[in-house]
């Protein structure tokens, strides 16, 4: 069987896996970080977003071989010790979230857009919020959370 | 999902010899067409060969009036690389228009051109731009490339490995994506190149094509108005639960318009 050596949360994790277990499955079964959401394992709602190698991917649609020697980040390494990452606080702040399904994809997709962004307009993060759907809030308030947490982040 | 082997090629000799192997086994790249039709059955390889760790399949150059990305480049590396933005602005604005942010993360080039989704986007950037595109083992015009539905010149065990892209005096595309999945209702790339002007359709047809008409009309002079009133015949046309022929013959007008404004507006002179 396939051996998948990679960090997550930067803990280095080595497994046997099959071939065709997908990096959401890794993380969620066998690592146990169960933050990760699958909602609908088909590519198109972003529940399962986490970062490989600081980039924004839909892990439901990511072999775990294919994660050899990655780094990657889950929602559960977001945060420090006993505070919640800035975007966490501002998704609080700002009523992003209602049943907090989507959260975890929302908010990794958002750290990863910030990054890469700095301050945005809400157009722009809508645009960048294409790969995510949320069935509860309307969207408003995960916008407002990410252009808070933008602005905050642009200084 | 059935399982499959896994193999991790590090050279383009390597992937190649693996694929010529075994007939059933498929080439992977960035895995955002693959992994899906894997799920659905669609596919059901009896190897994956993975071609991520290839270093040769990597990289954007500049050659002369030409535009060489590697097979293995990313659609949000193409679309944030600034020679792109410079030599190929339209390219680079296709490219951050495929799916989603994620899917841009991973999706790749090669994998694109090698399905030829005909809803697909980069086929479009290929005609347009007279791309000619290098294999394992041969290269070949982007036109012999795309021979019809989801299907291309590549023989069993044969590789993209790059595409050289004819860097425009002006050109851009524009895209009607299907709101739910992302891809082109219909999309236009209008080019004009030293050799003349090319205008090429995705999304409309069974594959894409190279627009004869608009062409002629905009040899005749590339200004705004050269397209206005020219809609394309629907014969050929795809007919589906997004779009009917007839509106995709329509959309394809408004495309064609947009993106010679588009082209205009960013002439390089
Ligand atoms: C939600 C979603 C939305 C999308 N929206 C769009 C869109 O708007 N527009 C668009 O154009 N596409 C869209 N796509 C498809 C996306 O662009 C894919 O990334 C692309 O079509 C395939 O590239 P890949 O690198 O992921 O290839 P893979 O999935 O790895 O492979 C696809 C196929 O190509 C073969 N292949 C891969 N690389 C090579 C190579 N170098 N040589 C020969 N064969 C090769 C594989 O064997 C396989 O058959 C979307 C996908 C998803 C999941
Ligand atoms: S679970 Fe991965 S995109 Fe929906
Ligand atoms: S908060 Fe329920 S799906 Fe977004």
């Amino acid at each position: 069987m396939p051996q998948v050596t990679l960090t997550v949360n930067g803990q280095a994790v080595r497994e046997e896996v099959e071939a065709r277990l997908l990096l959401s499955d890794l993380l969620r079964e066998r690592l146990r970080l169960t933050g990760t959401h699958v909602g609908c394992d088909t590519s198109q709602c972003g529940a399962c977003v986490v970062h490989l190698d600081g980039r924004a991917v839909k892990s439901c649609t990511v072999l775990a071989v294919q994660a050899e020697g990655a780094r990657v980040t889950t929602i559960e390494g977001l945060a420090g010790e006993g505070a919640l990452h800035p975007v966490q606080a501002a998704f609080r702040e700002h009523h992003g979230l209602q049943c907090g399904f989507c959260t975890p994809g929302m908010i990794m997709t958002a750290v990863d857009m910030i990054a890469r962004h700095g301050a945005m307009d809400r157009a722009t993060i809508r645009r960048e919020l294409e790969g995510n759907l949320c069935r509860c809030t309307g969207y408003h308030g995960i916008v407002s959370a990410i252009e808070a947490a933008s602005r905050e982040a642009a200084g | 999902m059935p399982d499959f082997a896994y193999i991790r090629a590090r050279t383009i000799a390597e992937a190649v010899e693996a694929l010529s192997a075994d007939p059933q086994a498929r080439a992977l790249s960035g895995g955002q067409t693959l992994i899906p039709s894997i799920k659905q059955r669609l596919a059901q390889p009896s190897a994956l060969v993975d071609l991520g760790a290839i270093a040769a399949l990597r990289g954007i150059a500049r050659e002369e009036a030409h535009l060489r990305v590697g097979a293995g480049m990313r659609h949000a590396e193409v679309a944030a690389d600034a020679g792109v933005r410079a030599l190929a602005p339209g390219l680079a604005a296709l490219a951050g228009l495929i799916g989603d942010p994620q899917v841009r993360n991973l999706g790749t080039l090669g994998g694109s051109i090698a399905t030829n989704d005909p809803a697909a986007d980069y086929p479009a950037a290929c005609l347009a731009l007279d791309a000619e595109i290098e294999t394992s083992a041969r290269r070949l015009p982007a036109e012999a490339f795309f021979t019809g539905f989801f299907e291309t010149a590549l023989a069993p065990g044969e590789i993209v490995t790059a595409v050289r892209f004819t860097c425009p005096r002006a050109g851009a595309y524009a895209k009607h994506r299907s709101p739910a999945s992302g891809y082109a209702l219909t999309g236009v790339f209008v080019a004009l190149l030293e050799a003349g002007p090319r205008v090429a359709v995705t999304g409309a047809g069974p594959g894409v094509f190279r627009w004869a008409e608009a062409e002629r009309r905009l040899a005749e002079g590339f200004t705004a108005d050269a397209l206005e009133g020219l809609v394309p015949p629907a014969d050929d046309f795809l007919s589906d639960l997004h779009a009917s022929a007839a509106y995709r013959a329509q959309l394809v007008a408004v495309m064609a318009r947009r993106a010679l404004a588009g082209a205009i507006a960013g002439s390089r002179g």
